[in-house]
């Protein structure tokens, strides 16, 4: 009797996920009522929340340059790029939200280096060039990125990431017109824009993961239509789409091995330094713990301000309630 | 060029362009998202009129906004002390705001009459900005002063310092007599009553006493600051002064 319940069971899921499949293969979205296997479930929390915690670990590079910006103009623009990508967290957490897994948890588990973000951000911002470099290359690549994510097959994911792409594509516009402008500067601007693009550019190649040699996860979340392109893919879209705006610009990209292939229609490119890539990723980046400590105090000094809004709600509630 | 008039754009644009500069100062590092999203809204809106005063000093003065904002020496900026103050912990920047705020909202609505165009559409557009901006700041006055015994203590604790730099507000002379008399500036004594109306009905809420009459700091308007200007201008003006005459 027993092992006949258990074996219905089993042959239930086994349905359900042959089911499941077949509505992603159609390109019918997800919605957080359907049902979908825990490992799925799982995949959409750790890719939504990384991307949620990049949003707002990424806040902080550009906002070292908010007290010094050059120009009214440009601090106002880059208060309220800050400011989207504020709202663009919030937004990603409320998706997670969708999933079942709780902001305040999600948010734990990357003050203890549990979750991960955006490795990029652990980079600094030295020269003002260097909110630019972020705008042009790092919104560049994310664009990208998040451009294949609007057909995803998580319905709150594709849809946040619909939202997410306009204003993206507007700080892309933005940080290289700010590129632009110095890269016909005087020689000293000229200059710090080359040397924010030498700083940020193998940074930026790293932001799509390793090599879909060295990529684990992408076969099955390529199945699930979670992933739509290959990290190496989506790599060499950004690559051939960059090259030209900077030889707009006048800057010259810092890769010797940088050659159009006619046969392949693609840019060729040098050798990515891996090793850097997974020691920023463990957290030897030189900016990792400043980053995840201004996160963590930010929430440590906040709490009593939680706090006291929550007691003051709870007062008014019993206020109304006595009345 | 009418040089009280120029005097008294600069009062009103130096306010909020280092009030802006403060409350950048947050962005990043909030107590929550929603609330680090709320103090750049206020920002973003203050320095959106900082940008409008600056223009319209350099227009008097054939200077270029950007000169206005970033080129002038510490003792030719005009701000009152209260917004140069550093921004300390939550209650002080809420508190510091809703100060502020209370001033400038019946401040705008007087502006609004102003025979100067600039100045009264000025007024039209951040009359709107600060209902919204006096709102969110005395709703978080009366939350932490209602709150928890730490909220409230920190609250106070920001209050005993901040207090005297709330008189300088009203600080009244000659650039405003000549310029109330032509029907361009807001007469302070209007506004005062206001003032003091909004504070006692939020701190009653707050359960916050209003300080005993004490001395008030002045010297902002005429260009005599604490030591907390240096530094913010030092930051703010650093690539101005590091790049001149450049485009950016």
């Amino acid at each position: 009797m027993f092992n006949f319940v258990a074996m219905q069971v089993e042959n239930d899921v086994k349905q359900m996920e042959e089911q499941f499949q077949a509505k992603i293969d159609a390109d019918i979205r997800i919605e957080p009522r359907d049902w979908m296997p825990e490992k799925y479930r799982k995949t959409l929390i750790r890719q939504m929340s990384q991307h949620a915690h990049s949003e707002v670990v990424g806040m902080l590079p550009e906002a070292n340059w908010i007290t010094r910006a050059p120009s009214l103009r440009r601090k106002v623009a880059l208060l309220a790029k800050v400011q989207d990508e504020a709202g663009h967290g919030l937004y990603l957490y409320s998706a997670c939200e969708t999933l079942g897994a709780d902001r305040e948890e999600t948010i734990d588990d990357l003050h203890s280096g549990k979750a991960k973000y955006s490795s990029i951000f652990n980079y600094p911002t030295i020269t003002w060039a260097d909110i630019g470099a972020i705008g042009w290359l790092v919104d560049g690549a994310a664009i990208v990125n998040q451009v294949a994510l609007q057909k995803t097959s998580y319905g709150p994911y594709a849809r946040a990431m619909v939202k997410i792409c306009k204003e993206e594509s507007f700080h892309q516009r933005q940080g290289y017109e700010i590129i632009t402008v110095l890269a016909n500067g005087t020689p000293a601007q000229k200059a710090m824009a080359q040397d924010a693009l030498n700083r940020w550019w193998w940074p930026s190649l790293m932001m799509f993961g390793p090599t879909d040699a060295d990529s684990p996860n992408t076969q099955q979340s390529m199945a699930w239509r979670i992933k739509r392109h290959t990290n190496d893919e989506l790599r060499q879209m950004f690559i051939d789409a960059t090259v030209k705006q900077a030889e707009v610009a006048g800057l010259t990209i810092p890769d010797k091995d940088l050659k159009w292939n006619e046969e392949r229609g693609h840019y060729d490119f040098g050798e990515i330094d891996w090793e850097e890539f997974y020691n920023v990723i463990k957290g030897n980046g030189p900016c990792n713990k400043q980053r995840i400590e201004a996160r963590r105090k930010a929430k440590e000094e906040g709490m009593w301000v939680r706090e006291a809004a929550m007691a003051y709600a709870e007062k008014q509630k019993s206020k109304v309630k006595a009345a | 060029m009418n040089k009280e008039l120029y005097e008294y754009v600069l009062r009103m644009g130096d306010d909020s362009l280092i009030l802006g500069q403060r409350l950048g100062e947050w962005c990043g590092h909030g107590p929550i998202l929603e609330e680090d999203i709320a103090l750049t809204n206020v920002a973003l809106d203050i320095l959106g009129q900082a940008r409008i005063l600056m223009d319209y000093a350099g227009k008097l003065t054939n200077k270029k906004e950007d000169e206005v904002a970033f080129l002038r020496e510490e003792w030719d900026y005009k701000n009152v002390l209260l917004v140069e103050q550093p921004n300390g912990d939550f209650a002080k920047t809420i508190l510091r705001q809703f100060f502020f705020d209370a001033f400038r909202l019946p401040f705008f609505k007087e502006l609004q009459n102003s025979k100067d165009e600039t100045l009264s559409g000025l007024a039209l557009k951040a009359v709107k900005e600060t209902t919204y901006h006096l709102q969110h700041s005395s709703n978080w006055v009366i939350r932490l002063g209602d709150g928890t015994d730490e909220s409230h203590q920190r609250l106070k604790t920001a209050l005993e310092e901040l207090w005297m730099f709330t008189g300088e507000l009203f600080y009244a002379d000659e650039v405003d007599t000549k310029l109330v008399n032509e029907g361009i500036a807001v007469d302070l004594n209007k506004i005062k009553p206001i003032w003091d109306a909004k504070v006692s009905e939020v701190f009653a809420q707050a359960k916050l006493q209003i300080p005993e009459e004490s001395w008030m700091q002045k010297g902002g308007r005429k260009g005599k600051h604490t030591e907390h200007l240096g530094f913010l201008l030092s930051e703010m003006q650093y690539m101005q002064r590091a790049y001149p005459g450049c485009e950016w």
